[in-house]
């Protein structure tokens, strides 16, 4: 890939696909939770490699934008690292590794642990967006049940987890409810993120390429993890205190440093690391 | 000692300069050209294009050379070039009756007027290495004969004068073609949707789809009415002329398969069709996607559904596509520790929970 940056519109996209995704986000902010088809468009990278929010962020992104892109809560995974690379060169638009500082921030599997601002958008990478996907495979039908509010299959699901395994057995891609409507995979992030969903200031995309979907929640909007009056949703995480911050209340990666198998936990949001050392 | 994961931007750097050596071999043999695979390496040539849904050898032959020959990489390249291209309208209908064919057989008939025409096929080779090729290149040229400057009437055109084989009828909603790059898939798809995601669906996929039918799961009985390759004029009109130009030449492969059908409460019996229509010459692919087309028609033709894999449009269309699957599958080797951590978690407490009762 040697081409320059004067072979591509901003943001590689042309303007009428741009259209085209912000039609898509603005009926999937007006129906919150609701998956809307959209003509994905083949990017230079693969499907299931972050198509989906990267097609999102080119439609959102203006000159003035500043943006970060994680993966696993980390600024510098290769994954991340390529995305990044990939919006300096077709749109020249400043980035960052300060939540607080990005207007976009494009993730894979982690909501940042800093608080969002209404003037942030987050973006999320999803490769499978029906949450429905693993009870019932087939499209055509999982579209109905969404359509009768029909969730039944879901809350028979997380009832046997509790009945085999004595808790709801969905560590993440946790189902969440959304405006007290639409049953939503909030894209395979830990549950532990899920608390961060409800009532964000910031507005929250969902692109999925391959699959052809978009979804959204509009800021400030109820999205509530599905459990039981008597086994409430539990945001779990490793109970061990950050090795490089001392924080004890984020989400914590597990890294084994040696043959003999020692584990060192640390914080999976480099960024906010990083702001807790100094 | 843990060091925080620092670099991944000069080790992806490296990574890519690596990639190009290694694509480049050694250097004491001749850099390969592109002409050298356009010529040469045609039926790759013919699955780039069409499974890259582009008909342009230049640049497939381009793609191989950059892909190093792994031919899904390198419909890869061709898709997400071709998705930047403008689209300039819809091309008039293609007349296969128009085909200057190389290659046109019937299995149905001993005979047919126009003759079989066998052309340039691996059929009845004997599969055996040709060793003089590993230090030979040197063929003589072939003369085709007159035979391959003619256009052939299509065979089941024949069986229709006896109204025994069911006529293909465009629906107004099949006149205007629907767009798999431009719309999202929707299920259920129409036959002319579904005829154009099995022509970019992958050739491995459909061959085992096919197959499949064969072996009972679907069964539907075919016959190669008329497998035929050759080359066919593409027109587009220009309004502001008011008359269509030639826009193209292109190499095709077509494949009408004649199936039995043993009639059902809405149809007589009478047989039935399966097509199939694929870029360059790719008779495998053009066989195969006539087999699965006649498959996914059951509900048109109100047979009853075995529940055959071949039968599920959802099945078949959703998963056809090799970049999607390919992506797809092969990015459960990004990181995923996040997902993993989390499900470590909560093994960890379920088996704590099972000891403890089980102690208890
Ligand atoms: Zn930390």
């Amino acid at each position: 890939m040697s081409n320059s940056e004067e072979d591509f519109n901003f943001a590689y996209l042309d303007e009428q696909t741009k259209r085209m995704i912000r039609r898509a986000l603005i009926k999937a902010l007006c129906i919150p939770g609701y998956q809307v088809p959209f003509a994905s468009r083949e990017m230079p990278m693969p499907y299931g490699w972050g198509t989906g929010g990267v097609q999102v962020t080119a439609a959102c992104l203006q000159e003035t934008d500043v943006l970060k892109v994680i993966d696993q809560g980390s600024d510098d995974t290769t994954n991340a690292v390529s995305i990044r690379k990939f919006f300096e060169r077709v749109a020249g638009v400043k980035t960052t590794e300060n939540t607080g500082k990005a207007s976009v921030i494009q993730t894979r599997h982690r909501i940042p642990e800093q608080v969002l601002s209404e003037d942030q958008i987050l973006v999320y990478q999803v490769p499978i967006p029906e949450p429905l996907r693993f009870l019932e495979p087939r499209e055509t039908e999982t579209r109905v049940m969404h359509a009768l509010e029909e969730y039944g299959l879901m809350h028979v699901k997380l009832y046997e987890d509790i009945s085999i395994n004595g808790e709801i057995s969905t560590a993440y891609a946790y189902p969440v409810k959304v405006n007290d409507r639409y049953i939503m995979d909030p894209s395979p992030t830990p549950k532990f993120d899920n608390p961060k969903m409800n009532f964000c200031p910031a507005i929250q995309l969902f692109g999925a390429g391959r699959e052809q979907r978009i979804y959204a929640v509009p800021p400030y909007t109820k999205v509530i993890s599905l459990d039981f009056e008597d086994y409430p949703f539990e945001a779990s995480r490793a109970e061990k205190t950050c090795e490089i911050c001392g924080a004890t209340n984020t989400y914590l990666d597990e890294v084994v440093i040696d043959d003999k198998g020692t584990r060192m936990f640390s914080c999976s949001d480099s960024d906010y690391c990083n702001s807790q050392k100094s | 000692m843990y060091v925080a994961v620092k670099g991944g931007e000069r080790a992806i750097d490296n990574a890519h300069r690596w990639l190009e050596d290694e694509r480049r071999g050694d250097r004491k043999v001749t850099d390969l050209s592109v002409d050298q695979i356009k010529t040469q390496l045609s039926l790759s040539i013919a699955k780039v294009m069409a499974e890259g849904s582009l008909f342009d050898p230049e640049l497939a032959s381009l793609a191989i050379k950059q892909a190093r020959g792994d031919l899904i990489e390198a419909i890869f390249l061709i898709r997400a070039y071709r998705t930047t291209l403008p689209r300039f309208g819809v091309g008039q209908p293609i007349n296969t009756d128009k085909m200057i064919a190389k290659r046109r057989i019937s299995a149905t008939f001993k005979d047919i007027p126009g003759g079989q025409l066998l052309g340039p096929t691996f059929d009845y080779t004997h599969r055996l290495l040709d060793f003089k090729l590993l230090a030979d290149g040197s063929i003589d040229e072939f003369e085709p004969g007159k035979d391959t400057e003619q256009m052939f009437q299509h065979v089941t055109q024949f069986l229709n004068n006896e109204g025994i084989i069911e006529t293909e009828e465009t629906s107004s909603s099949e006149a205007e073609s629907p767009d798999l790059t431009r719309q999202p898939l929707e299920i259920p798809a129409n036959r002319a949707l579904r005829l154009q995601a099995l022509t970019r669906s992958d050739e491995g996929f459909l061959l085992g789809m096919a197959y499949s039918t064969q072996r009972g799961f679907g069964r539907n009985h075919p016959f190669v009415g008329e497998l035929r390759i050759g080359l066919i004029s593409v027109e587009f009109e220009i309004p502001e002329i008011g008359f269509n130009i030639e826009i193209a030449e292109i190499e095709i492969s077509e494949c009408e398969t004649v199936n039995q059908f043993l009639g059902s409460k809405t149809h007589p019996p009478k047989f039935t069709r399966g097509y199939g229509f694929v870029f360059g010459q790719s008779e495998r692919k053009a066989i195969s996607m006539a087999l699965v087309d006649r498959a996914l028609r059951w509900k048109e033709l109100g047979e009853v559904s075995d529940g055959a894999p071949a039968q599920d449009e959802e099945f078949v269309l959703y998963h056809g596509d090799n970049i999607q699957a390919t992506g797809f599958v092969e990015h459960i080797k990004l990181p995923h520790y996040v997902d993993f951590q989390a499900e470590l978690e909560l093994i960890r407490k379920i088996r704590k929970t099972a000891f403890e009762a089980k102690k208890g």
